[in-house]
C-alpha cells in the first residue's frame, strides 16, 4: 500500500479547524472560543508561577532567615475560588447551548436519511428510501441556504462498537451493537472528506477508512439513479462473462451482494456497484485492477488481520473474476 | 532528639479500635461491589430474548428470609453475652447463628437444584439467568466465607477457649454478618419483588 | 548476654549466607517500610517494562506509513503500556509511597494490618507477573504473542469469546481483579492506620496534607476499584461459563461495560493524581521555605475533588449518543473539578510566594508539575466541552492531555518525591548533578513527546491506530514526538543510575537533610525498624518547626 497510496491520499489534511458542514462549523467555532479562553488562563496562571519562582528564588549562600509564614488568607482563596468557577459556568452555558443546537437539531422533510453500520473493519451504508446500498464511502448532497438537504445517519453495529469521524465534516458518534445512535452532516462544499473508524475496534481499526463525498445536488441525484441499477445479466466481454461464472461459482456469493444475481451475501460489502467506488478494503488501497487482483490473492497483505480469506484461486481464475468485477460500475 | 513542644494542657488522647474501622472500610468496598451487580441486574430486568422469566420460576423466599435476618439477631446477642462473660450462653447463641446460615445456604442450594433441574435455567440460558446467577451467587459466597468465619469461631468457642475479651474480634465478624444480611434485603427487593 | 535455645535458632554461620538470608528477611517482611521499598521496586521495573513498550510504539509512529510492528503487536504494546503503567506501575509505586511515609508522618510504629499489608503486596506482584505472562502463552511460540489486544479499557463487546479467541483476554480479565484484590487490601490498611494509630496530639487537623490526601485516596480505591473488580468477575462469567452479560448477541449491552469501566477509570484518574498533589503539598513549603498556604482549603478542595470525582464518569463516553441532558450534566460536573484542582494550584503559588525557593531537584520537578499541571487542567477543562469533545474523543489530543496528567504531572511528582525522601529511606542524598541531567532531559523529552500529539489530535489522527497515512500533515508531529522519546529515555538512564549509585556514594543525609518539618524527619535516616524510639507528641501540623522555633510554635496560628 506504499507509493500507491500516496498518490490517491494526496491534499487530505483533515483538520477539526477546517469545517465544511454545519455540526463541524458550530464545534469548531465554539473550539476557537475555548482555546483563545484557555490562552489566557495559561498566560495569566503560567506567568504568576513563572513570576513567582524567579522573583522569590534563594540565592547560593543566602543567609537570611526564614521568610515571614503566612498561613492563608481568606479573601484571596473566596477570590481564587469565584473566578475559575465564574469562567467554568459561563463555559458551561455555552457548551450546553451548542450541544442542543447540534442534538436536538429537527429534522426538515428535505433531509437524505441513510443507515451506516459498523463491521469489522468497514462500513456499510445504506439509504433505505432511496433503495441504494454502497460501502465505506458515504455520498451525501451539498446543502445550501435555500433549500437545507442535510443527512441523517442513522448508526448501527454488527459486531463490536465503532465510531463515524470525518472531522471536517461532524464530529464522532459511535457505532455501538444493540443500540441506535443518530447524527446529522451538512456539508456546504463539494468535495471528499477523509476520515475514519475513532473507537478501537479490533485488529484492523487502524484500515477502518472512511470517505465523505459531498456531491451538488444534481450530481447527487444521478449518483443515487446510478446505483439503484441491477448489475448487467451478462458482461459482454467473455473475459468478463467467464469471470461472473467464477464469482457466482466460488464461495465469494455467501459474503458478498450483486443485485440482479443470485450473490446476496451481506458480510461483506455489496459488490453492484464496485467499481464506482475509489477505495477498496476500506480504503486501505485504490479501487485498480492491480490492487483488486492483489487484494483476492491474498486479503491479508493488503490489511492483515481482515476477515476476507485468501480464496486460492488460480491465476486464469483470478485474471477472469477480476475482468468481471471491473465491469461492475 | 529533644522533646518537640506543644500547646499545654494536652487533651486526653482516643483513637477508634482498628477491627471495627478495618471491617468497614471493607464494607465500603464490598458495598461498592455489589452495586454494580445490583445495577446489572436492575438493567437487564424483563431484557431477556428467551425464557424462563423470573415470573415463571422464582418463589418469594420467605424461610431462607427468617433464617438470614434472625441470624443477625442471635450473632447480636452472642457479643452481648460474651460482652457480659456469659461465655456458655455466647456459644448457643453463636452456634443458633451457624444453624440459621447453614439453613439459608440450604435454601438456596434447593432454589438452584429446581431451578437447574426443573425449569432448566442456567447462567448460559438467558440475561436472567446471567444476572440472577451472579447476583444471587456473589451473595451466598458472602454467606459462605461468613460460615467459614462464624464456625472457627465456634470451633475455639467449643473447645472453650474464647474468652471475654475476644468480643472485639467476634465483633468484627459480627459487623460483616450484619452487612451480609443487609445485602440480602437489597438482593430480595431486586430480585424477588421489583425483578417479578 | 545469654542467649536462649529456641527451638528454631539458627547458628550464627547458617544465619551469615549472603543471598538467601537477606531474601528470605525481604520474602517474609511486614514491616511497612520494607513493604514499601517492594512495592517501588516494583513499580520501576515495571516502569522499565512499560517504558520500553511505549518506545516501540513511538518507534512504529515516527514515520508514516511504517511496517516495523505489525498490526496485532501494536494493538497489544497499547493495550499492555495501558494496564501496564495504570495497575502495574501508578497503583503500586503509590501503595509504596504510602506504606512507606504514612506511619512515619502520623508517628506510628507500623501499619494496623502488617501482614494484610504483606497479603497486599505479594497479591499485587503476582497478578501483575500472571499478566505479563501471557506474552509467554502458546501464540508466542508460533511467533505471535499470546497478550492480550483489546486495549486498557476492554471495551465490550470485544472482549467476548465471539471477538476475542484464545485465552489473552482471560490473562487480562483475571490479572486485574488479583490486582484489584491487593489494591483493596492495600487501601483498608492504610486507611485504618491513618484513622486508629496516630499519635498523641496528632488530630486530623494537625496530619501533614500528604497523609491527609492518601486518607482521601484510599477511600476512592475503595468505592473505585471495586467496581472494576465486579464488572471483570461478570465479564469473567460471559467468558468462562457463557454469561451475557456484555454479549450484544443475546442482548446484553455494550455501554453498561463502558459505564461500568468509567465508574472506575476516571476515579482512578484522580486516585493516581491526588497522591501526585500529596507530594506536591509536602515539597513546595519545605523548598520555598514556607507554611503551606490555606491548609484547610487544602483538605475540602481534596474531599471536593473524591466526591466531584464519582460523578464525571461519563464525560468519557460524549460519542456515545446520550442525551442531551446527559451530556450537559456530565461536561459541568467534569467542568467543576477545575474549581478545587484550581485551588490547589493558587493555593501552592501561595506557598512559594514570598518564601525563598530553593532550585534543588525535588523542587525543580514540583515546578515543572505545576506548569504542566496547568496545561493538563486546561486541556481537561476542553475535553469538557462536549462539542470541542466530539471532535477531540479518541484522539491523539486526548492521549497529550493524559499523559501530561499521568506522566508530566504524576510521574514528575513521583520523580520529586523520590529525590525528596530517598535520604529517609536510604541515609544518603541523591546527586544533584545527575538529577539536574535527569530532570532537564526529561523535562525537553517529555514536552516534545506530548506536545505535538496536541497537533496530531487536532488534525485527525485518532488514537490505537498503528500507522497513520502519509500526506495528512501528521508526519512531522509524530517525528518530533518520536525523538522526545530519546530524550526521556536518556533522562530516565540518568535517574536509575543515580537510585544506585546514591545508594553507596551518595552524601550521608543525617537525619533532616531539608530542614523540613513533619514527623519523618524527625526519626533517623534510615528509620529503625520501630521507626521511633519514643513515640512523639505533637501541638501542630509541622512538629519539628515547633521543635526549631519554640519562641514561635506553628499552634497560635492554627
Amino acid at each position: 500500500m506504499d507509493a500507491t497510496m500516496t498518490a490517491y491520499a494526496a491534499d487530505t489534511v483533515s483538520s477539526i479547524f477546517a469545517p465544511v458542514s454545519t455540526p463541524a462549523v458550530k464545534e469548531a467555532d465554539l473550539a476557537w472560543f475555548v482555546l483563545v479562553l484557555s490562552a489566557v488562563v495559561f498566560v495569566v496562571v503560567g506567568g504568576l508561577i513563572a513570576y513567582s519562582v524567579v522573583r522569590f528564588r534563594a540565592r547560593a549562600g543566602d543567609q537570611r532567615p526564614e521568610p515571614p509564614q503566612v498561613y492563608g488568607s481568606a479573601q484571596v482563596e473566596a477570590a481564587w475560588t469565584a473566578v475559575p468557577l465564574i469562567i467554568i459556568l459561563v463555559l458551561m452555558l455555552v457548551t450546553g447551548r451548542v450541544i442542543h443546537e447540534i442534538q436536538a437539531a429537527p429534522e426538515p422533510p428535505t433531509a437524505v436519511e441513510v443507515t451506516v453500520v459498523g463491521k469489522q473493519w468497514w462500513w456499510e451504508i445504506r439509504y433505505p428510501k432511496l433503495g441504494v446500498v454502497t460501502a465505506n464511502e458515504l455520498h451525501v448532497p451539498v446543502s445550501d441556504s435555500v433549500t437545507r438537504r442535510p443527512t441523517f445517519l442513522t448508526l448501527e453495529s454488527a459486531d463490536v462498537a465503532h465510531s463515524f469521524w470525518v472531522p471536517r465534516v461532524a464530529g464522532k458518534t459511535d457505532l455501538i451493537p444493540n443500540r441506535t445512535a443518530r447524527m446529522w452532516v451538512e456539508p456546504h462544499e463539494p468535495g471528499t472528506y477523509l476520515g475514519q473508524c475513532a473507537e478501537y475496534c479490533g485488529a484492523q481499526h487502524t484500515l477502518m477508512l472512511l470517505r465523505v463525498v459531498a456531491d451538488p445536488p444534481e450530481e447527487f441525484d444521478r449518483w443515487v439513479q446510478q446505483q439503484r441499477r441491477v448489475a448487467a445479466a451478462e458482461p459482454a466481454d467473455s473475459v468478463a462473462a467467464a469471470g461472473r461464472r467464477v464469482f457466482l461459482g466460488t464461495i465469494c456469493v455467501s459474503c458478498h451482494a450483486v443485485a440482479g444475481t443470485t450473490a446476496s451475501g451481506r458480510y461483506g460489502p455489496d459488490l453492484t456497484h464496485l467499481m464506482s467506488r475509489a477505495t477498496i478494503a476500506a480504503g486501505a488501497a485504490p479501487n485498480t485492477r492491480e490492487q483488486l487482483r492483489a487484494w483476492i490473492r491474498n486479503p491479508d497483505d493488503l490489511k492483515h488481520g481482515v476477515l476476507m480469506p485468501a480464496m486460492q484461486i488460480d491465476d486464469k481464475y483470478l485474471h477472469e473474476l477480476v475482468e468481471y468485477l471491473l465491469t461492475l460500475r | 532528639m529533644t522533646a518537640i513542644p506543644v500547646p499545654s494542657p494536652t487533651p486526653p488522647w482516643t483513637l477508634p479500635r482498628r477491627g471495627p474501622v478495618g471491617i468497614l472500610l471493607f464494607i465500603l468496598a464490598e458495598s461498592a461491589l455489589f452495586s454494580v451487580f445490583v445495577a446489572a441486574y436492575c438493567y437487564y430486568i424483563g431484557r431477556s430474548l428467551t425464557g424462563p422469566t423470573p415470573r415463571e420460576v422464582l418463589h418469594f423466599p420467605v424461610l431462607m428470609t427468617v433464617c438470614l435476618l434472625s441470624s443477625s439477631l442471635t450473632v447480636h446477642l452472642a457479643g452481648r453475652a460474651l460482652a457480659n462473660g456469659a461465655t456458655a450462653r455466647f456459644l448457643s447463641y453463636w452456634l443458633a447463628t451457624v444453624l440459621l446460615g447453614a439453613a439459608f445456604l440450604a435454601g438456596t442450594a434447593r432454589e438452584w437444584r429446581e431451578l437447574i433441574v426443573v425449569h432448566h435455567l442456567t447462567i448460559h440460558s438467558n440475561l436472567f439467568g446471567s444476572t440472577y446467577y451472579a447476583l444471587v451467587g456473589l451473595h451466598a459466597s458472602h454467606v459462605i466465607a461468613g460460615m467459614v468465619m462464624l464456625l472457627t469461631v465456634a470451633a475455639f468457642g467449643l473447645a472453650g477457649r474464647v474468652r471475654p475479651h475476644h468480643v472485639d474480634r467476634t465483633d468484627v465478624i459480627s459487623i460483616y454478618w450484619h452487612f451480609v444480611d443487609l445485602v440480602w434485603i437489597v438482593v430480595v427487593t431486586v430480585v424477588y419483588i421489583i425483578g417479578r | 548476654m545469654t542467649t536462649t535455645q529456641l527451638p528454631f535458632a539458627v547458628s550464627a554461620k547458617e544465619r551469615a549466607h549472603p543471598i538467601f538470608d537477606p531474601l528470605q528477611e525481604w520474602l517474609e517482611t511486614v514491616d511497612h517500610k520494607r513493604l514499601g521499598i517492594l512495592y517501588i521496586v516494583f513499580a520501576l521495573v515495571f516502569l522499565v517494562i512499560g517504558g520500553i513498550e511505549a518506545t516501540l510504539i513511538r518507534i512504529q509512529l515516527a514515520v508514516a506509513d511504517n511496517h516495523f510492528l505489525s498490526a496485532h503487536t501494536f494493538n497489544v504494546l497499547f493495550t499492555m503500556h495501558g494496564t501496564t503503567m495504570v495497575f502495574l506501575v501508578g497503583m503500586p509505586i503509590l501503595a509504596g509511597f504510602a506504606n512507606y511515609l504514612v506511619p512515619l508522618q502520623i508517628g506510628a510504629r507500623d501499619v494496623a494490618f502488617p501482614r494484610l499489608n504483606s497479603f497486599g503486596f505479594w497479591v499485587t506482584c503476582f497478578g501483575g507477573l500472571l499478566l505479563n505472562a501471557s506474552f509467554l502463552t502458546a501464540p508466542a511460540l508460533l511467533g505471535g504473542s499470546g497478550a492480550p489486544d483489546v486495549g486498557w479499557f476492554g471495551y465490550a463487546p470485544l472482549t467476548e469469546p465471539a471477538y476475542t479467541r484464545g485465552n489473552a483476554t482471560d490473562y487480562w480479565v483475571i490479572g486485574l481483579i488479583i490486582v484489584g484484590i491487593g489494591s483493596i487490601a492495600g487501601a483498608v490498611n492504610i486507611a485504618t492506620t491513618i484513622v486508629t494509630m496516630r499519635t498523641k496530639g496528632m488530630t486530623l487537623g494537625r496530619m501533614p496534607l500528604y497523609t491527609w490526601i492518601t486518607l482521601v485516596v484510599q477511600c476512592m480505591i475503595l468505592a473505585a476499584v471495586s467496581p472494576l473488580t465486579a464488572a471483570l468477575i461478570l465479564l469473567l462469567l460471559d467468558r468462562g461459563l457463557g454469561a451475557h452479560f456484555f454479549d450484544t448477541q443475546a442482548g446484553g449491552s455494550a455501554v453498561l461495560w463502558q459505564h461500568f469501566f468509567w465508574v472506575f477509570g476516571h476515579p482512578e484518574v484522580y486516585v493516581l493524581m491526588l497522591p501526585g498533589f500529596g507530594f506536591l503539598s509536602e515539597i513546595i513549603p519545605v523548598f520555598s521555605r514556607k507554611v503551606i498556604f490555606g491548609y484547610p482549603v487544602m483538605v475540602a478542595a481534596t474531599i471536593a475533588i473524591g466526591f466531584i470525582s464519582v460523578s464525571v464518569w461519563a464525560h468519557h463516553m460524549f460519542a456515545v449518543g446520550m442525551s442531551p441532558a446527559a451530556n450537559t450534566f456530565f461536561a459541568v460536573s467534569t467542568g467543576l473539578v477545575a474549581v478545587p484542582t484550581g485551588i490547589k494550584l493558587f493555593n501552592w503559588l501561595g506557598t512559594m510566594w514570598g518564601g525563598q525557593i530553593r532550585l534543588q531537584t525535588p523542587m525543580l520537578f514540583a515546578i515543572a508539575v505545576l506548569l504542566q499541571f496547568l496545561v493538563a487542567g486546561i486541556t481537561g477543562v476542553m475535553l469538557a466541552v462536549v462539542p470541542f469533545n466530539w471532535q477531540l474523543t479518541d484522539t491523539y489530543f486526548v492521549v497529550a492531555h493524559f499523559h501530561f496528567v499521568l506522566v508530566g504531572s504524576l510521574l514528575f511528582a513521583i520523580f520529586g518525591a523520590v529525590y525528596y525522601w530517598y535520604p529517609k529511606v536510604t541515609g544518603r542524598l541523591m546527586s544533584e548533578r545527575l538529577g539536574k541531567w535527569h530532570f532537564w532531559l526529561f523535562l525537553i523529552g517529555f514536552n516534545l513527546t506530548f506536545i505535538p500529539q496536541h497537533f496530531a489530535g487536532m488534525l485527525g489522527m485518532p488514537r490505537r491506530v498503528y500507522t497513520f497515512l502519509p500526506e495528512r500533515g501528521l508526519e512531522i508531529w509524530n517525528l518530533v514526538s518520536s525523538i522526545g522519546v530519546a530524550f526521556q529515555l536518556a533522562g530516565g538512564a540518568c535517574f536509575l543510575w543515580n537510585l544506585i549509585r546514591s545508594y553507596r556514594r551518595g552524601a550521608v543525609a543525617g537525619n533532616d537533610p531539608w530542614d523540613a518539618w513533619t514527623l519523618e524527619w524527625a526519626t533517623s535516616s534510615p528509620p529503625p525498624v520501630y521507626n521511633f524510639a519514643e513515640l512523639p507528641v505533637v501541638g501542630s501540623r509541622r512538629p519539628l518547626w515547633d521543635l526549631k522555633h519554640p519562641e514561635d510554635p506553628d499552634w497560635h496560628y492554627e
